[in-house]
């Protein structure tokens, strides 16, 4: 892989992600072992694995939350990402879902969601900002589509479980995120609400590019795209559901037990 | 159709309290002592009230970053202390040569100290802008330095805490020491006048009283405004869920030291008016005691109200002047007690104590702060 990044630019035009080489170890265990991940633009890409194979880790590297010890991490062959921090990624349009639901509970669903708008998030422009019509509109809009159009007024908190999973996902559309990182999207949810999910999600891919970190391999076929199986830190297999179950030393690892 | 969601400063019902509080503490308070007499309002309520006036202010400011930004300081004293001693310093340049030992320029402790002159530091402290100024910038600056370094480094919660205390704590030995040239620990007093009004005068009491007020109405507005602004929300978001904030690409450190340091200036202006009401300003002020004090005020009338700040420090202080008139060995019980007794039975404070028994059907009102430590 190394080789690629030696190419000049412009033939990876649509290589929105590129991480090489990539290790983090933590007290000498290895979470991340010379990692090597690619994401073209407009990608959708399932990402399995045991506990432990070092998804979370990948998408913390990915939004800056954990500086890898080696390798490198670039997000539209310009910005390094192995040096900036959470807010400055998440100004690129790098959105990020995480496994446990958070949305800001004392916060009604309306504020959550103008909270995530595309908007300055510079704090002098937070202490003057109004919200305009159109700025309303295009968050009734994502409302309407996640099922939350009727609970605007409503605390987050009071929301189901499988509703703010929603709701984080409205956040990055409103975000206008172009690369999402979703940490286990289904967690808890209902068949409909994963279905639902599903259908949600194929409907971005092509014009977002989306990462799915999945443990539910209904779901994973559902979504009908590519797979990485990641395996003690690094990629074990990459292809289809089809071609990584039939892959021999993923069957050892993973879906074998 | 859904309405988006307006923040006004106050409600109707709110600018109708607030003019009543107003026109009550500003109007009938001062007329009712100057015609009412004794009997009606004692003239030693005036500074009493004035100096609550002040920790109101303070309790604002602790509510700001507390309530709203999750930022517990138990350093607010000092910010308040720095204040006051800015104030102390233009109130001692004003001596002038009645002193006791009668030096036009120095302080009498400097000259009991058989210094010759004035201390740079001590410059431009006759000019009462200057000062002025000065009892808000040495907060704020002191704040953004601490806020800097502390926000940047993601120290939170119980750390952020004991570091304030520590820099109270170290601002209180230090300014005990003589040589650092501000009255060592028998700090200041003796003052004679403000802008030439006599400071024990009843009309200067009423002055500076009617000030305080006005002060603490303006800081209230400045808090209502900023809690009421996108910023607001933001800082309630970090305060419940600081990485998540940080993911969606706010740059929670500065929106912690914008909050923090303006929270400084807040207890900066309230100690420097607090100062002249009291007639003095040591270095007992910088106690560790202090600051956890005003977080006990903001925590018993209700985190994250600010009308419960002001609340806290009403009544806290209220009781504190009559309990150490009353029974003066009861009050430290008293105190701790009542700490404990909030904590136990109404976590929300007086005002979410109000709000529950108004809303029987526990609909959640705005921000509940019990998630946090």
């Amino acid at each position: 892989m190394t080789e690629l990044a030696t190419l000049p630019m412009r033939e990876h035009a649509d290589r929105l992600l590129y991480l090489d080489g990539i290790t983090v170890s933590f007290d000498g265990f290895k979470a991340l072992n010379n990692l090597s991940f690619m994401m073209r633009r407009g990608e959708l890409r399932a990402i399995i694995g045991p506990n432990g194979a070092g998804k979370t880790t990948m998408m913390d590297v990915i939004t800056g939350k954990t500086r890898p010890d080696e390798g490198t991490a670039f997000y539209d062959e310009t910005y390094d990402l192995t040096r900036l921090d959470e807010s400055r990624i998440a100004n690129l349009g790098i959105g990020r879902k995480f496994q446990k639901p958070t949305v800001f509970e004392n916060l009604t669903v309306f504020e959550n969601m103008d909270l995530a708008r595309k908007a300055d998030r510079r704090t002098a422009r937070s202490l003057f900002a109004h919200l305009t019509g159109r700025e309303r509109d295009q968050i009734a809009e994502t409302l309407d589509m996640i099922g939350l159009g009727e609970r605007w007024h409503d605390l987050a908190g009071a929301l189901s479980h499988g509703q703010k999973q929603w709701l984080e996902i409205g956040m990055l559309l409103v975000q206008d995120a172009q690369l999402l990182l979703l940490d286990e999207p289904v967690a808890g949810m209902t068949d409909h609400e994963t279905e639902a999910t599903g259908a949600l999600i194929r409907r971005l891919a092509g014009e977002r590019t989306v990462v799915v970190v999945e443990h539910d391999m209904e779901f994973v076929r559902a979504l009908d795209t590519n797979v990485t199986v990641l395996h003690e830190g690094s990629v074990l297999a990459e292809g289809t559901l089809a071609q990584v179950q039939a892959h021999p030393r993923v069957i050892d690892v993973y879906l074998g037990r | 159709m859904h309405e988006a969601p307006s923040y006004p400063l106050l409600g109707p019902k709110g600018w109708i309290a607030f003019a009543a509080v107003g026109a009550f503490l500003l109007l009938a308070i001062p007329l009712a002592n100057l015609l009412g007499g004794q009997a009606l309002v004692p003239d030693y309520l005036i500074p009493l009230l004035g100096k609550y006036a002040c920790y109101a202010i303070l309790a604002l400011s602790l509510d700001l970053v507390w309530g709203y930004a999750g930022i517990l300081s138990l350093g607010h004293g000092a910010f308040f202390a720095l204040g006051g001693y800015c104030m102390g310093m233009y109130l001692m340049r004003q001596i002038g040569t009645r002193g006791v030992y009668g030096n036009a320029v120095l302080p009498d402790f400097m000259v009991f100290l058989n210094w010759k002159e004035l201390p740079w530091y001590w410059m431009g402290f006759d000019m009462f802008p200057f000062a002025m100024l000065m009892a808000l910038v040495v907060p704020a600056l002191l704040a953004f330095a601490l806020g800097w370094f502390a926000f940047r480094s993601r120290v939170t919660g119980v750390y952020l805490s004991i570091i304030t205390q520590a820099m109270t704590y170290a601002l209180m030995l230090a300014f005990f020491r003589n040589d650092m040239g501000f009255g060592g620990n028998n700090g200041m007093t003796d003052y004679k006048d403000l802008l030439g009004f006599n400071v024990q005068a009843k009309g200067t009491r009423i002055g500076l009283y009617v000030a305080s007020v006005m002060a603490l109405g303006g800081t209230f507005l400045l808090c209502r405004f900023i809690v009421t602004s996108k910023l607001g929300r933001v800082l309630l978001a970090l305060r419940d869920a600081e990485s998540r904030i940080r993911f969606l690409g706010y740059q929670a450190d500065n929106a912690k030291l914008f909050v923090f340091t303006l929270s400084a200036v807040l207890a900066g202006l309230a100690g420097a008016l607090y100062v002249p009401q009291v007639g003095i300003i040591n270095p007992s002020e910088f106690s560790p005691a202090n600051s956890i004090e005003v977080a006990i005020w903001v925590a018993v009338g209700g985190r994250g109200t600010l009308v419960g700040a002001v609340l806290g420090a009403g009544i806290v202080n209220g009781l504190k002047s009559w309990l150490t008139g009353a029974f003066p060995d009861l009050w430290l019980f008293a105190l701790g007690g009542l700490f404990i007794a909030v904590t136990l039975l109404i976590p929300q404070g007086v005002v979410g104590l109000v709000r529950k028994l108004r809303l029987p059907k526990a609909e959640p009102v705005a921000a509940p702060v019990e998630k946090q430590a």
